[in-house]
C-alpha cells in the first residue's frame, strides 16, 4: 500500500505513540483489504464505548492513546453502559471504567452522542462520500440507504480513521466493488420487523461477502425494516452493504424452513421476564409507532426503551415520551440492549425482543435466554 | 520433513507453535472468553477449546466491530494466539485487532492439493517472510 511521506513519517512514530498506532492499525486493515492508498473521510463514527464491550484492556488502552492525538474529523460515538443522568445500581468498578472510557473520549474531541444510529441524528453527508463506521448496523444502512462509502470497520480502524480522517481505498469505498455476486431471494412474505431480521441474520451468514442483493425488496421497507435488516446482517457476518437494485447470476433461496431455523437458533425462550426493545436504538419513527400502538394501554411487564438522548428530547418536546410513559414504560438514553450492564442473569432468566442483534448477543454475551417477537405482537400481547 | 506454503504478510512478526484449525468463523465479542482464551459457543468446533499460545488457523472474524478489543485483551491479559492465519482474506476486525497488539497475521494461505494443514501440526509463521512452514514426520 502507497503512503505518502508525511503518513510514512507517522507509522515511524515521527508525530507521537498514538498517530503511530493509528498508521500501524491503518496499515494492517489497508493490506488486508488490497488497498492501494488511504484517502480523506467525511465522517468516523466509533465503536467500543460501552465497558461491557472493552474491558479494562480497552479503558487502559484509551486512556493512553487519547493523550497523544485529537480527532481529525467529525467523529460520533456508541452507546456507553448507563444512562448518564439515570444513576443505575451497577458495581462502582462498573461505573468508575465508564466514565474512564467517556472521558478519553472526551479527550479527543469526539462528540458525547452515545448512539449506535447516527445516520438518524446528524446530517448526512453527501452520496459518494467516504466515511469510517464501526457499528456494524451503521454501516450497512450507510452503505445501502444512504449512499455513503465505508467499509465495515471495526473499533480500532475506525478509531484510527478519526485521528488521521483517512481511510484505505478499498472493498465498499470503490463504486466497482459495491455489486453483489449472490441474491436471497425471500419465498416467504416479509412483514415484521423481526421477518427482516430473520432474513438479514440468515444472509449475512450464507454469503461470505461485503455485498449482498435481495430480491423483491423495495424502498418501501421502510426505515424500522432496514435498521432491523442492518443490524442483522451484520451480527452473523462480514457482509456491509445490501442493495435491491441488481440481479446475480447465484440465487440462495429464502423460504420457511430458512426462516425458522434461524428463528430456532434465535429465539431461545418461548416468554420473558421483561421487554426491552432499542437494538438498534429506537429513533423518531419507531418511537411515533409505539406512542400509536400503546394508547390508552399499559404493559402487563417491565419495559425498557433504549433511545439516543438527542431522540428522547426531540420525542419529549412533541409529547411522545409523555404518552408512552403513561403506559409504563422507562427510558433509557446513551445505551442500548446489546451487552448492556442493565439486565443481567442474575435478575432476568429471560427477555422479550424484536431485535435479533439484541437477541444474539443477550444469548451470547449476557447469557440470557430470548423470546422474539414483533413490536405489534408484544404491545398486543402484553398490554391491557 | 517441513511443508513450506506461501501466504500474504498482513501484521509482521514470526510465531511458532501448534496449529489450531478450524472452518467456522469467529465473533471475537461473543464467542471467546478474553480471561482464558477459551471458546464458549456451544455451537462452535472449538468448542471448550483455547486459543491461548496456539497458531489460530480460521476463515475470518464475523459480527461485532469490537471484536477488534477482544483480540487485543486477550494479549493483555497473556492469552493471546502466537500467530493467526485466515484461511482466505484476512477482516478488518482482525487484521486491527492483531496490528494493536503485535500478533503476527497472515492470510491467503496456499492450498496445494497434496497437503492438508491439521490440529496440532507443528508451524511457524513468518509474515515477513510471507511463508508458513509446518513440521511433517
Amino acid at each position: 500500500m502507497y503512503l505518502t511521506r508525511d503518513e510514512e513519517k507517522s507509522l515511524n512514530g515521527e508525530n507521537g505513540e498514538t498517530m503511530a498506532s493509528a498508521y500501524k492499525i491503518l496499515l494492517a486493515i489497508g493490506m488486508a483489504t488490497g488497498a492501494e492508498k488511504l484517502v480523506p473521510i467525511k465522517w468516523a463514527h466509533i465503536s467500543g464505548v460501552n465497558y461491557n464491550t472493552i474491558g479494562d484492556a480497552g479503558v487502559e488502552f484509551l486512556e493512553k492513546f487519547s493523550r497523544g492525538a485529537k480527532v481529525a474529523v467529525k467523529t460520533t460515538l456508541n452507546p456507553m453502559g448507563f444512562d448518564r443522568n439515570k444513576p443505575a445500581s451497577l458495581p462502582e468498578i462498573f461505573t468508575d471504567q465508564q466514565m474512564r472510557i467517556v472521558r478519553s473520549y472526551e479527550r479527543m474531541g469526539t462528540t458525547p452522542s452515545f448512539t449506535c444510529i447516527p445516520y438518524e441524528i446528524f446530517d448526512i453527508p453527501d452520496r459518494g462520500s467516504a466515511v469510517s463506521f464501526a457499528e456494524s448496523n451503521a454501516a450497512l444502512y450507510s452503505n445501502s440507504v444512504l449512499g455513503l462509502l465505508t467499509n465495515k470497520e471495526s473499533s480500532l480502524s475506525a478509531l484510527a480513521s478519526s485521528v488521521t480522517g483517512k481511510a484505505p481505498y478499498s472493498d465498499l469505498r470503490i463504486e466497482e466493488f459495491r455489486h453483489p455476486k449472490v441474491t436471497v431471494k425471500p419465498t416467504v412474505k416479509l412483514n415484521t420487523e423481526v421477518d427482516y431480521g430473520l432474513i438479514g441474520y440468515f444472509a449475512g451468514k450464507a454469503v461470505n461477502d461485503t455485498c449482498i442483493a435481495f430480491d423483491d425488496m423495495k424502498e418501501k421497507t421502510g426505515i424500522i425494516n432496514m435498521k432491523s435488516l442492518s443490524a442483522a446482517i451484520g451480527t452473523s457476518g462480514i457482509c456491509g452493504m445490501f442493495t435491491s437494485e441488481e440481479k446475480t447470476n447465484e440465487v440462495i433461496s429464502y423460504g420457511r424452513e430458512e426462516s425458522n431455523t434461524i428463528k430456532d437458533e434465535i429465539n431461545t425462550a418461548e416468554d420473558g421476564d421483561i421487554i426491552v426493545l432499542g437494538s438498534p436504538q429506537l429513533g423518531i419513527n419507531e418511537i411515533n409507532f409505539l406512542s400509536k400502538l400503546v394508547e390508552s394501554k399499559r404493559f402487563l411487564k417491565r419495559c425498557m426503551i433504549f433511545c439516543p438522548r438527542a431522540v428522547y428530547n426531540q420525542a419529549a418536546n412533541t409529547g411522545l415520551i409523555d404518552k408512552i410513559q403513561k403506559s409504563g414504560v422507562e427510558f433509557i438514553c446513551d445505551s442500548c440492549t446489546c451487552l448492556t450492564p442493565l439486565i443481567t442473569r442474575n435478575d432476568f432468566d429471560s427477555v422479550i425482543t424484536n431485535s435479533i442483534k439484541g437477541a444474539y448477543y443477550l444469548n451470547h454475551s449476557n447469557r440470557i435466554g430470548v423470546a422474539l417477537k414483533d413490536m405489534n405482537s408484544i404491545v398486543k400481547e402484553y398490554t391491557d | 520433513m517441513h511443508t513450506v506454503l506461501n501466504c500474504r504478510k498482513i501484521v509482521p512478526g514470526i510465531g511458532i507453535s501448534k496449529a489450531l484449525v478450524t472452518n467456522n468463523v469467529i465473533n471475537f465479542l461473543a464467542m471467546v472468553d478474553t480471561k482464558s482464551a477459551t471458546i464458549i459457543d456451544k455451537h462452535h468446533e472449538l468448542y471448550g477449546k483455547s486459543i491461548k499460545d496456539i497458531i489460530l488457523v480460521f476463515p475470518n472474524a464475523i459480527g461485532s466491530s469490537v471484536g477488534a478489543y477482544a483480540i487485543y485483551s486477550l494479549k493483555i491479559n497473556r492469552v493471546a494466539p502466537s500467530a493467526i492465519i485466515c484461511i482466505n482474506n484476512a477482516d478488518i476486525i482482525t487484521a486491527s485487532g492483531c496490528a494493536i497488539s503485535d500478533i503476527p497475521l497472515v492470510d491467503m494461505l496456499e492450498k496445494p492439493s497434496s497437503f492438508i494443514l491439521e490440529s496440532e501440526m507443528e508451524i511457524r509463521v513468518d509474515a515477513d517472510k510471507e511463508s508458513v512452514t509446518i513440521k511433517t514426520v
